[in-house]
């Protein structure tokens, strides 16, 4: 019989994966049995540990967010509007939900049951294959608006907490463990113990936890004299034992072994001693969480005393970068824990340069990073462009004081190339004369780019317009920028000349919609996200935050969060323009880090569907802060 | 039914009849979602004197879920056919669609709501389409509660009996996506969107 309303689903069900790979009359034989389901704001549809539904879901209109709970905290990780997929877990799992999916408004859900679309799934590969996929990986960025058509996972337990994202991780511990009765005789526990490697056993009765024997209670109670060896255990044992629930972070595993003293927590099921066992958490594994943590790696650095030493963090850095994309850290996060290590080496080597020099500087200076390095947006290895400043000293001292400091400069760059920073092509670092000079000369210099802005000049404005501080004397930086602040202040010409400059590369999508790709070269047909999607984001967030007169925010992303909360109004452009950079330095991360390059050139043949749709969104956004710079800064007339 | 003819005292009912009466001998039960049907009749006209049904289309609703399967999608076959209205709900009278006599269509519309709330838009018209069809089978009325979305939207708003709002007025107001207008089924799921809708918010079982 003619159903009209299914057909009616079938038609939008078509739009979206998996559904396009069926032919329609299935969709409608799908859509047949589907439910239309009404959700208000804040309904829960399922939380954490519900059964699973006989249904999984299809957002028709409105918004359902997805969250997790790890220390009793919810976050929210990903958020589905219209066409996006969720409750996909009864397809692959018996257990219950591992997330807690509410409406954010109000929303009309397509409800389809599990059942009538397993069939299709096994006799599809393509469907098969895009819930698998989707199910086994987390989407790319929880934040990213411009996920259309990639499903959600909720397999993968996620939480994102500010810099210490790694501390909140749930711990990983023994599962299986050894345990005793509190009859067992001390000698044979402890020969357990010795077979097995292991430095505690925890003592069971009826599998609720009653006490724990460790290496110490060993030492202190039995190899003193102090109790005979053959007595039960439990007269030994360490009683309570400390138990915690599952799940637990890894700060929290800390804080409790500091609180009890401990160096052994039991997990059981509900927490507390009256439930079942599920395992053991020992200081070690507390250590093994915490290796190449940022914090270890941010100590090692500040330990080093030679150059490859240096080289060993960054190398490890790569690695660091790749487990935080793995575990769906959001870029800009991952973004400032980099830069943080990059100023951390920066900074050593300086340090250790210094000691070389076997002379103490003459005067005070400042080393910065700039570019963008100096924005801190450096994931993957790039050059290495810094610049250094140093004190006005009397004019007959110049010369000398000069000398010292590109020796300096040069012992510094040469040790961070042996790090893995190359060279600067455009010889852009501090052992160059140009770029190593006073504060005066510095102000000179800038002055001169920003009041005579030649083409030349706005080339130098985009790379050293973006300063970091990195060691020295921070006030000589601060000199630097009083005077930029002071110089370009209602400078229109100077805007002019950086709003053209910014609009120099148009956004990156031809008329149909299609990829700009380099014509020809060594990168034929690749697509350059470095200048033509990349910088022109980074070009319009320095001329905004200039004309604004932001001081100290070198990072482009921090630059448009900014800029979204002094101007409410555009807040929506700013805000979409931080996720859009946040999603294109991910596609880059990704792509330097696949082909051990610096990620700036994309094979459009390696990226799949999903991702060019991604990377087309995330072009919106230039278009549009293009055309508000045009009209801001009337560049109309001005070319 | 061992008792039924019992009950035929007065009246020698048909058979589709009795069994649509034996829905209502029912409790009603607690444990079970209460189930509503929406519906609306393409007519050729306002008139229920003159005009007769083109087509029905029906949707049940359990709790917050449209239920796609369970509906109903009739076309009727007619003699009066007026040219000017065909334009409007696009129903030709030799159409591609499989047509049934009204009688049929009826019977089949008594069978899929049993002792449903009826909901409709200016539910009153539709229902009393259907009672003109029953008439001339010489059976009696519909006997199923019935609540009209206009009618709700003016209990959910405050509004005076005499402000009235039209479906695609309804639909803006609370955002339901209009397509399909002037079928009878696209305008049943229409309008249950908006049931869905003004029923969470009126707090309706």
């Amino acid at each position: 019989m003619k159903n009209s309303i299914a057909e009616r689903i079938a038609d939008f069900l078509k739009n979206f994966p998996p559904f396009f790979s069926l032919i329609y009359t299935e969709l409608v034989a799908i859509s047949n049995e589907i439910q239309v389901i009404h959700v208000e704001k804040n309904h829960v549809l399922f939380k954490i540990g519900d059964k699973t539904h006989p249904f999984f879901y299809i957002v028709k209109e409105g918004a359902i967010g997805l969250s997790v709970t790890s220390d009793a905290e919810e976050t929210l990780i990903d958020k589905c509007d219209e066409g996006d997929i969720l409750g996909l877990r009864p397809f692959f799992a018996k257990d219950n939900y591992l997330m807690t999916a509410k409406a954010r408004e109000e929303s009309l859900l397509y409800a389809i049951p599990i059942e009538v679309f397993k069939p299709y799934v096994s006799q599809n590969a393509e469907v098969l294959n895009f819930l698998l996929e989707s199910f086994a990986s987390n989407t790319r960025n929880p934040y990213d608006k411009e996920n259309k058509g990639k499903l959600i996972s909720e397999n993968v337990i996620y939480t994102e907490q500010s810099s210490e994202i790694q501390y909140f991780q749930p711990i990983s511990y023994t599962k299986t463990p050894i345990t005793a009765s509190g009859k067992d005789i001390v000698k044979f526990v402890a020969q357990t113990m010795s077979q097995s490697k292991i430095g505690s056993v925890i003592i069971q009765e009826n599998n609720l936890p009653v006490g724990i024997v460790t290496d110490k209670d060993l030492r202190s109670k039995i190899a003193t004299g102090l109790f005979p060896i053959d007595i039960p255990v439990n007269q030994i044992m360490s009683a309570p034992v400390i138990t915690v629930p599952e799940n637990i972070s890894i700060a929290e595993t800390q804080m409790m072994m500091l609180k009890h003293n401990v160096g052994h927590l039991c997990v059981t099921v509900d927490g507390t001693n009256k439930s079942k066992i599920m395992g053991i958490i020992s200081e070690h594994d507390v250590v093994v969480a915490q290796a190449n943590n940022p914090g270890v790696l941010l100590k090692q650095t500040k330990r080093a005393t030679r150059s490859k030493e240096l080289k060993a963090v960054r190398e490890k850095l790569n690695d660091l970068i790749q487990n935080s994309l793995d575990k769906n850290i959001p870029i800009q996060h991952i973004s400032s824990l980099v830069g943080e290590i990059n100023i951390a080496i920066t900074k050593r080597a300086v340090e250790l340069a210094i000691e070389k020099m076997e002379k103490e500087p003459p005067t005070r200076f400042a080393w910065m990073n700039i570019g963008s390095q100096g924005r801190k947006e450096q994931l993957l290895m790039t050059d290495q462009d810094n610049a250094l400043v140093f004190e006005d000293v009397e004019e007959q001292h110049y010369d000398d004081v000069k000398k010292y400091f590109l020796e300096l400069a040069e012992k510094v760059t040469k040790t961070l190339h042996k790090v893995g920073y190359e060279f600067c092509p455009a010889e852009m670092m501090a052992n160059n004369p140009m770029w190593c000079k006073s504060v005066t000369d510095w102000n000179k210099q800038y002055n001169s780019w920003i009041n005579k802005p030649g083409e030349k000049g706005i080339l130098m404005c985009s790379i050293f317009f973006d300063y970091d501080f990195i060691v020295g004397d921070a006030s000589l930086v601060d000199l630097i920028s009083e005077n930029i602040f002071a110089n370009v202040h209602n400078n229109q010409l100077f805007y002019a000349y950086l709003g053209t400059d910014a609009l120099k590369n148009p956004p990156p999508l031809g008329f149909f919609r299609q990829f700009l790709v380099e014509e020809d070269g060594e990168h034929k047909d690749t697509f350059d996200i470095k200048s033509r999607a990349l910088m022109p984001l980074i070009d319009a967030a320095r001329l905004l935050v200039l004309s604004q007169a932001i001081k100290g925010i070198n990072n482009t992303y921090q630059r448009y969060k900014k800029l979204a909360e002094l101007e409410p109004q555009n807040a929506d452009l700013f805000e979409s323009c931080a996720e859009a950079f946040s999603t294109l330095t991910l596609f880059r991360t990704e792509e330097g880090l696949a082909n051990n390059n610096n990620g700036r050139y994309l094979n459009l043949n390696e990226l799949s569907k999903s991702d060019k749709v991604k990377l087309k969104n995330a072009f919106q956004p230039i278009r549009a802060i293009q055309d508000a710079i045009k009209n801001r800064f009337q560049l109309t007339y001005f070319t | 039914m061992v008792f039924d003819w019992f009950k035929k005292v007065s009246k020698d009912y048909p058979k589709f009849w009795e069994n649509y009466l034996e829905n209502f001998e029912q409790e009603p039960s607690e444990l079970q979602p209460k189930r509503y049907v929406v519906f609306d009749c393409e007519t050729t006209g306002l008139d229920h004197r003159k005009d007769v049904i083109l087509s029905i289309g029906a949707v049940a609703v359990l709790d917050n879920a449209l239920i796609v399967n369970d509906s109903l999608e009739l076309f009727l076959k007619q003699d009066l056919y007026k040219t000017e209205t065909a334009s409007i709900h696009g129903i030709l009278k030799e159409g591609k669609e499989e047509k049934i006599v009204e009688a049929e269509a009826i019977i089949r519309f008594l069978e899929f709501i049993k002792n449903a709330t009826l909901i409709g838009h200016n539910v009153n018209f539709d229902i009393e389409m259907i009672n003109q069809a029953l008439k001339r089978l010489n059976v009696g009325k519909l006997k199923n509660d019935s609540m009209d979305t206009d009618a709700m939207y003016q209990k959910f708003k405050g509004l005076q009996e005499d402000q009235h709002s039209t479906l695609d007025e309804l639909c803006k107001i609370l955002k339901v996506e209009k397509s399909d207008r002037h079928t009878a089924s696209g305008d049943a799921y229409i309008t249950a969107l908006v049931f869905l809708k003004l029923k969470k918010r009126l707090d309706i079982k």
